[in-house]
């Protein structure tokens, strides 16, 4: 699972998401608004907003890609991106565009150190 | 606001303590919420919620003087208010525009104005403006008192066992004087959530004590988050959103709250606004779908612009969102708005205020 700066998550499979740490930041997730498959985003492209309570943050595109499909459950579940960010709040199957721009995305342990000097 | 938080409230290493996150607010660094806002909402609404609100300030105004001095500076009935009291009213402008909103409490020998934090040094001006008489006292005590506000329906039966004074005979907007976990306080019953509850004005040194004597009694603490859609719900009007120095409180529709009979800044266009109506009013919407309206977004009517959000979240009550919103006078209770929502224009309905009222039992 590789990461971005703008803290989503891009797993092996094209799954996007973000981070558990993103997560928390947000607190409770009330509302998530997603691209319909077929669309296609540049890298670091706003593709979609997740909303908490108390603000909107956008979401951007880890890497170039199109859309095969996005989780329609999170319309009536939003808290699942909170309970299980890498799992049931999982937001897009993403088709990548360039594999170079995976390996170029921060790995889990440099993801993890830059969240924790914060 | 955007600033540099330098300030921090005595009960600041307890929010560090319970894992708050912290935010910058009014030059303060607070607590926006502990775990979470929806749950620090719930406990309000269902038992009691403990907040630190110490960045709020505060002026004392004393002197044979001070209710004269005071009657020129609100709209409130200053005059009419017995020892024990409390008023909520504004600091207006000429133009009837509110310069800040407040709470001012009658003590034995002074009274004691609450005010927005963001606002202390401009309503200290203001009030310098209105030239104090001679025998009219101000003191600025905001950096040594410290404010509390437990709300909540068991509020009362927490507080009780806590407090020297018979809270059962404390009505709404009267006020105690007393001790509470053996430290000297004022004990009010007031709030900003809707709900009933005390708000605790004592010294920033024995702030900590009594937090700690609430919080084991069982309040939940809360932080600013839950605060916004507490108060959101009820209808409670926050500076810079429900109105504002262009805003009157005619328009926001707390007109009934101007009462007083004397010469205050601003009574003549407030009077003239309460005869003539004001070209922008105050409404609430419900929205339809999922998706909350938040500040700044535009309200349509026949897919042209006509007002903005004031304030908008999701209701964590009510299970949708809401949003305040100035509007044309002619829009009415029952209403189809929309709010443009990045590329949407999504459906609201107009609704009475507030969005909730808890029921008395």
């Amino acid at each position: 699972m590789k990461f971005s700066k703008s803290h989503e998550y891009l797993a092996d499979d094209g799954t996007v998401g973000i981070s558990r740490y993103a997560a928390e930041q947000l607190g409770d997730v009330v509302y998530v608004e997603l691209p319909e498959p077929g669309r296609t985003f540049a890298q670091g492209e706003e593709f979609g907003v997740v909303e908490s309570v108390k603000a909107v943050s956008s979401l951007y595109a880890p890497v170039a890609g199109t859309v095969v499909a996005s989780n329609a459950e999170l319309q009536e579940h939003p808290e699942y991106v909170n309970q299980d960010p890498y799992g049931k709040g999982w937001l897009l199957k993403f088709e990548i565009a360039d594999p170079a721009q995976v390996s170029a995305l921060l790995d889990e342990a440099t993801y993890q150190s830059e969240v924790a000097t914060h | 606001m955007a600033d540099t938080a330098t300030s921090r409230t005595p009960l600041h290493a307890r929010h560090v303590a319970l894992g708050a996150r912290l935010v910058p607010f009014a030059g303060y660094e607070l607590p926006v919420q502990y775990a979470s806002i929806v749950a620090e909402h719930q406990a309000v609404r269902q038992a009691a919620g403990l907040f630190d609100v110490s960045h709020m300030g505060e002026f004392l105004v004393s002197g044979p003087g001070a209710a004269a001095f005071l009657a020129r500076a609100v709209p409130g009935d200053v005059l009419g208010m017995d020892v024990g009291k409390a008023i909520y009213t504004q600091f207006c402008n000429a133009a009837g525009g509110v310069v800040d909103d407040l709470l001012i409490y009658r003590l034995a020998d002074h009274y004691l104005l609450v005010v927005n934090a963001s606002n202390i040094a401009k309503d200290w001006e203001h009030l310098q403006s209105l030239s104090p008489p001679a025998d009219a006292t101000l003191i600025d005590a905001s950096e040594k008192t410290a404010l509390l506000a437990l709300q909540g329906p068991r509020a009362a039966a927490l507080l009780q066992p806590l407090a020297d004074m018979d809270l059962s005979a404390l009505k709404a907007f009267r006020l105690a004087q007393g001790q509470v976990a053996g430290r000297d306080a004022i004990v009010a019953r007031t709030g900003y959530t809707g709900e009933d509850g005390f708000e605790i004005v004592l010294s920033g040194d024995d702030a900590g004590a009594v937090w700690d004597a609430l919080v084991a009694a069982g309040a939940t603490p809360c932080g600013l988050g839950a605060r916004d859609t507490l108060r959101l719900e009820a209808g409670l009007p926050l500076y810079g959103h429900e109105w504002d120095d262009a805003t009157s409180p005619v328009a926001a529709g707390f007109g009934w709250t101007i009462k007083s009979g004397a010469e205050y800044l601003g009574k003549a266009a407030l009077a003239r606004q309460i005869r003539d109506g004001t070209p922008l009013k105050l409404v609430g919407l419900r929205l339809l779908g999922k998706a909350p309206a938040r500040e700044g977004y535009e309200v349509l009517r026949d897919a042209h612009v006509i007002g903005r959000v004031a304030s908008g979240a999701p209701s964590p009550t009510l299970g949708h969102p809401i949003a305040t919103a100035f509007v044309p006078a002619d829009v009415a209770v029952g209403d189809r708005l929309t709010v443009r929502i990045r590329t949407i224009e999504a459906p609201a309905e107009v609704v009475k205020l507030p969005f909730y009222r808890r029921s008395r039992s």
